[in-house]
């Protein structure tokens, strides 16, 4: 199953450092992303972007994770070669994982 | 118990005015605020203030005000804004000439000062920036504008002395929210429980549409009704901090505690410390409840004393990025970029070119999530039939960047076959970075016109 099949997302940018945020759509699946969407399969599924530490919060009352991926956006909104520069569609790419 | 509403007029500085003027005109607003300032466009404000210093506000400030103006008055609206951008006290002194123009008359204009602090950055020449390996001084030459993330003590003051348009320039964000709260309800700025609430309104307010489902429709999973005619966010507040995030009736969007959740994680990191000026927010206990058709309710937001150290937020002249683009079609398309890519990535090599930073994409293939994601997405890449092959660089040097362009160009007579399209182009870029200085070092100041 693909995480876009339970959840959402968003992403946002500070600097060099990307947040995408997974969010439920019923609370009874939290527990299954809490489980499965661990920073270490996520540091996996981005290594070719993301090159820094990701770190992961937590907000079960609102059934959704945070995760803070540092230098993930090629040096920063400003300075990025890429097309993405502010990593707005990694977002989408999370939801792309298959748990 | 008192209740204030508060409406976003906009998310960005080249957001869209209708959304504004409905939620002026039906909103039943008390405030509205318009968040128009983004880390860099306040280093270019300032380089245009530099050529002329009557300028350097937000480039729409005219064209907003023109609809603003009228309905502030008329339905007794107060304008909260950070388009004065590099230069709030022009924004102001233009504001009022427009307001006399109209024959607006009883109208107080607020410019808040003190967050430009580019005349005294000397003293921080030995402070770590935050995004380089590298001391303030060693880019010292390069910086071309310093401003300071201030507070909402500007806004709270400017609204004590009646101010019914409060100009700003760098405000944390939230902080134009929090402003219009604090002088309403008359908060401790020590309770922080509460200041955290309010920081967290600002937060969910500041990006606009966001909140009442821009940026949020996926068709199938999250549909939106009428997104075309999006409404922006009222949010209602009682004087205990509970919020219920809603917008104009018959506006298109969505407020679901799904926007809102999307909107509260939005650019947050530690949703435990969200550290602003007037104080740290905590989401962590946060909880929302779906109240009605588009009235969300927000409670359980909590925060800590205020930071000791303000950011400062510095432009400064960075490097060039050069662009160059082609496209392939057709069977092969994809091999024949990729030896497009390769063609140039040699070329730039052979003759010299000095590239700090390299990067090929191809766009339809690989582009946005370079080769493992999109593997695990497009199983068989020759499937593709269009591809854009897309060459970028960064260089200390015009000309170097100028070159990769070039290069790409070049394909027409001496690439791969069928290539069609090329563009070129080349950025100077003006980077951020950030220096943590003492709250003590600011001074706000208010400057009032009258119409």
């Amino acid at each position: 199953m693909k995480l876009r099949e339970i959840a959402h997302s968003r992403t946002g940018d500070k600097g060099n450092i990307s947040n995408v945020s997974l969010i439920v759509f019923n609370e009874e699946d939290y527990r299954l992303i809490e489980e499965k969407v661990t920073t270490k399969v996520v540091k996996e599924w981005f290594k070719d972007i993301v090159h820094g530490e990701v770190k992961r919060y937590e907000l079960p009352k609102l059934g959704a994770l945070n995760f803070v991926m540092d230098k993930a956006l090629g040096g920063g909104v400003t300075r990025s070669l890429a097309l993405d520069k502010h990593g707005k569609s990694l977002s989408a790419a999370l939801l792309e994982m298959e748990i | 118990m008192k209740t204030i509403r508060i409406g976003s007029g906009a998310g960005y500085a080249g957001d869209r005015l209708e959304p504004a003027v409905e939620l002026m005109e039906k909103g039943n607003l008390d405030y509205i605020i318009f968040e128009c300032l983004a880390e860099r466009t306040i280093a270019i404000a300032q380089e245009e203030k530099l050529k002329n210093p009557d300028k350097g506000y937000n480039g729409l400030l005219e064209y907003r005000m023109d609809k603003v103006l009228p309905l502030c008055v008329e339905k007794k609206v107060k304008v909260i804004t950070n388009m004065g951008a590099a230069n709030p006290q022009s924004a102001a002194i233009v504001i009022k000439k427009m307001a006399e123009e109209k024959g607006i008359k009883g109208l107080k204009i607020a410019a808040v000062l003190g967050d430009d602090i580019y005349d005294k950055i000397d003293k921080y020449m030995d402070y770590d920036v935050l995004e380089l390996d590298a001391k303030l001084k060693d880019i010292k030459d390069q910086v071309i504008s310093a401003n300071v993330y201030i507070g909402a003590d500007g806004v709270v003051e400017a609204l004590k002395n009646g101010a019914d348009i409060v100009v700003t320039g760098r405000i944390a964000d939230p902080a134009l929210v929090l402003g219009p709260i604090l002088y309403e309800f008359g908060w401790d700025s020590e309770d922080h429980e509460k200041i955290g609430k309010g920081i967290m309104i600002g937060h969910l307010l500041e990006c606009a549409g966001q909140i009442t489902g821009g940026y949020f429709a996926d068709p199938g999973y999250k549909d939106v009704p009428e997104l075309w005619k999006l409404g922006f966010p009222i949010a209602e507040i009682n004087e205990n901090g509970e919020v219920v995030i809603t917008k104009v009736d018959g506006s298109g969007g969505t407020v679901t505690t799904q926007t809102c959740k999307e909107q509260l994680i939005y650019e947050i990191h530690d949703l435990t410390a969200y550290v602003t000026p007037d104080g740290i927010a905590d989401y962590s206990d946060v909880t929302m409840e779906q109240i009605g058709l588009d009235r969300v309710e927000i409670k359980g937001a909590t925060g800590k004393k205020k930071p000791d150290t303000l950011k400062v937020s510095m432009g400064y002249r960075d490097c060039y990025i050069g662009e160059g683009e082609m496209s392939y079609g057709g069977s092969g398309a994809y091999e024949r970029a990729k030896l497009a890519g390769e063609i140039v990535k040699k070329r730039l090599e052979y003759t010299g070119v000095n590239i700090e930073e390299f990067r090929i994409d191809y766009i339809g293939i690989n582009s946005l999530y370079k080769d493992q994601i999109s593997d695990a997405m497009i199983r068989e890449r020759s499937v593709c039939k269009e591809v854009r092959l897309r060459v970028s660089g960064r260089t200390a040097e015009r000309m170097d960047a100028v070159k990769i362009g070039n290069e790409v160009e070049a394909l027409y007579t001496n690439g791969p076959a069928g290539g069609g399209g090329a563009t070129q182009g080349v950025k100077e870029i003006v980077s951020i970075a950030s220096i943590f200085i003492p709250r003590e070092d600011i001074k706000i100041e208010v400057n009032y016109e009258e119409a």
